[in-house]
């Protein structure tokens, strides 16, 4: 789920509606082991276990997370080492300038703010989740249908392949389009 | 993973039982287990769901929302009053005094932040430790989190004297040196902890209600709600993609937050454990501030929802094996504070030091022993009740427990606060506390404010997390 994002263009696409998150599951898993390429599927709420069905790669952003935090944490004792120790050290009832373990409590804090923030920037950055989004939005799929929605990329797409999927998984609603945005 | 083939065929029947086998492997982890009670009403499907929590900030305010909505309002106009009464006039229209400079104030932030620790243990922690049943009640008790943060956070700004130089506070580069904050002082700390809890509980919050509010616009039938809906919710799409990495952020967000929840009363309680004031220096305070946190956090979450549940007519979702849970979480942090009192008490005349041995005594018969003694009682004795099942069962038994659970917890930060100054090393300069008008105002203003933004949250955000309950409605079913 990294650089291989697929462009959402102009691709003409084909999606099946469902009523429940197993046919989902299932049909994409078919799909993909078929050769169908799946543009994305959509849910009402996070599926366990779609990600392998649909064979999406483990998302990095744990290690973003980590990157940021490491950060924050450099930031903190910068800062701290700095201000209390160079730039003007104060003396505070006797104790040393640089009072490394009273630095702790900061340190802690920033690294959590620095780790939070940052990943959640990233996380809408790399969906484009933002005030203005024009994404096409699947009609009840906030609600409660299960979308699947497959590529049909080249002259290649079997049509007749995919309708046969689509009912042997009892799709409820089949649609067509271009210009997946 | 097997090769993919690439002209989807149906016709090779070696192939077939191939796919079929992996297509079983792949969907195989979805085996629920029929021996687990559900964990909200069984006849719920998604749309059920979504209808019911929809329709509850769909439909104009009820009279009894605009009853309560008007009595917390007015308790807020009371707190406004008081609050530029202080800024006007001067600190000096509090009860202080030279012996006593710490009292209501202080004691209303470490009650209002203790009050904001249940939202996010119940998000992040309960969270990482899989408790599904966190699905009906989170989102609630985040908001009631942020808003209580928000209350405790008064406190410490009118008592600077000067609010309005409040950011003197925050270490900028400034025309007096610069001169630096002081960052060995706990005070420092708690302002670096308090705004990364309600930062981190913000961001925590709100990403919990971007698909629910997706859910809010497509359902939107005027103008304003969509445009409302349709800002909030960032284009959202329920897409897989978009899931996947949501969930990965969510687990990153809970596990940094779950050492930050118990970070922020740990750091509060330095405030006083880093003093040389007798019944305050004292290493058990982190740990003791933590527990009492959580414990009057589920308390004040409990007596919040259980109107909640009865008005806007939630039992099927807050069921009462939610509330048993949650009374079972303040059992156990509960009794953590009654070991902690006992410990304090053991330790304070084991030290042998005849100041924590006076301060002990005099907490328990001095003039303010009355309070003392509604601390114990409330926040050690009564809550051992819950060890009973129709105690936790019994909906206004519950709410007579949680509503005594908030009273101890406040007077447990009063007793240790005003206790402790009041009569300290020099007899001379002894002193009560009596509040004044403008403290009774502030405390009533507080729980105005508190009171007036839960209505409001529960008039414009879906109460229950949509999208997670609807997760776990197949718990107990397939």
């Amino acid at each position: 789920m990294r650089a291989t994002e697929p462009s959402e263009k102009t691709v003409r696409y084909a999606a099946a509606f469902f009523d429940n998150e197993h046919d989902l599951m299932a049909i994409a898993a078919e799909a993909r082991l078929r050769g169908f390429v799946i543009q994305d599927v959509f849910s009402p709420y996070p599926i366990h276990g779609m990600d392998r069905a649909v064979g999406l790669k483990r998302s990095r952003l744990g290690w973003i997370a980590f990157v940021a935090g490491a950060l924050g944490l450099i930031s903190a004792i910068l800062l701290q080492v700095w201000t209390s120790a160079y730039d003007w050290p104060l003396n505070v009832g006797g104790k040393p300038f640089n009072s490394f373990p009273l630095f702790v409590p900061v340190m802690f804090e920033l690294t959590v703010l620095f780790s939070g923030l940052i990943s959640i920037g990233v996380l809408f950055m790399m969906n484009r989740l933002w005030i203005f989004s024009k994404k096409k939005i699947f009609e009840g799929v906030t609600d409660d249908r299960f979308v699947l929605v497959l590529k049909q990329e080249d002259a290649s797409f079997d049509n007749a392949a995919a309708e046969r999927l689509f009912r042997k998984y009892n799709a409820i609603k089949v649609m067509e389009g271009d210009k997946f945005v | 993973m097997a090769a993919v083939i690439r002209d989807h065929t149906f016709n090779n029947a070696e192939e077939e039982i191939r796919i079929q086998g992996e297509i079983d492997r792949i969907t195989a982890h979805a085996v629920y287990s029929p021996l687990r009670e559900p964990l909200i009403d069984e006849s719920k499907t998604c749309s059920d769901v979504t209808r019911d929590i929809s329709s509850l900030i769909e439909q104009p305010p009820t009279r009894g929302w605009w009853i309560l909505f008007g009595i917390s309002f007015a308790l807020l106009v009371g707190g406004i009053i008081a609050a530029v009464n202080t800024v006007t006039i001067g600190i000096g229209t509090w009860g202080l005094n030279k012996t006593v400079g710490w009292a209501f104030g202080i004691t209303n932030f470490v009650f209002w932040i203790g009050i904001g620790h249940a939202g996010t243990f119940i998000s992040a922690i309960l969270y990482i430790f899989s408790q599904k049943w966190r699905t009906s009640i989170n989102r609630s008790a985040e908001a009631m989190t942020l808003i209580a943060v928000m209350c405790a956070g008064i406190f410490p700004i009118l008592h600077m004297g000067r609010p309005w130089l409040f950011y003197w506070i925050m270490p900028y580069p400034n025309t007096r040196g610069s001169l630096w904050v002081n960052f060995r002082s706990p005070l420092l700390w708690d302002f670096f902890a308090i705004s990364t809890y309600f930062t981190i509980s913000l961001v925590f919050w709100y990403l919990g209600l971007i698909p629910d509010l997706a859910t809010a616009r497509d359902r939107a039938k005027t103008k304003w709600r969509r445009v409302f809906y349709t800002i909030l919710s960032l284009g959202w799409n329920g897409s897989n993609r978009t899931w996947s990495r949501y969930e990965t952020v969510y687990g990153v967000l809970a596990a940094l937050a779950t050492p930050l929840v118990l970070s922020v009363h740990s750091i509060v309680s330095f405030d006083f454990a880093t003093s040389l004031v007798p019944g305050w220096h004292s290493t058990i305070f982190p740990p003791y501030f933590v527990a009492g946190a959580v414990f009057s956090g589920f308390a004040m979450v409990t007596t919040l929802l259980i109107p909640v549940r009865r008005v806007m007519r939630l039992e099927g979702y807050i069921t009462i094996q939610h509330l048993d849970n949650m009374c079972k979480i303040t059992l156990l942090t509960g009794s953590i504070v009654g070991l902690s009192y006992l410990t304090e008490l053991f330790i304070g005349f084991y030290s042998g030091n005849p100041n924590e041995i006076f301060v002990i005594l005099n907490r328990m018969g001095g003039p303010y022993a009355w309070a003392y003694w509604v601390m114990f009682s409330c926040n050690a004795l009564f809550p051992q009740l819950f060890w009973f099942k129709a105690f936790r069962t019994k909906i206004p038994l519950i709410l007579t427990l949680c509503i005594l659970v908030n009273v101890g917890m406040w007077f447990e930060r009063f007793v240790i606060i005003v206790t402790s100054l009041h009569r300290d090393y020099l007899p001379s300069s002894w002193a009560m506390f009596i509040p004044t008008i403008t403290d009774v105002g502030l405390l009533v203003g507080s729980f105005g404010l508190f009171f007036t933004a839960f209505l409001i949250f529960l008039r414009l955000f879906p109460v229950i997390s949509m999208n997670e309950v609807k997760g776990v409605l197949h718990y107990a079913r397939d």
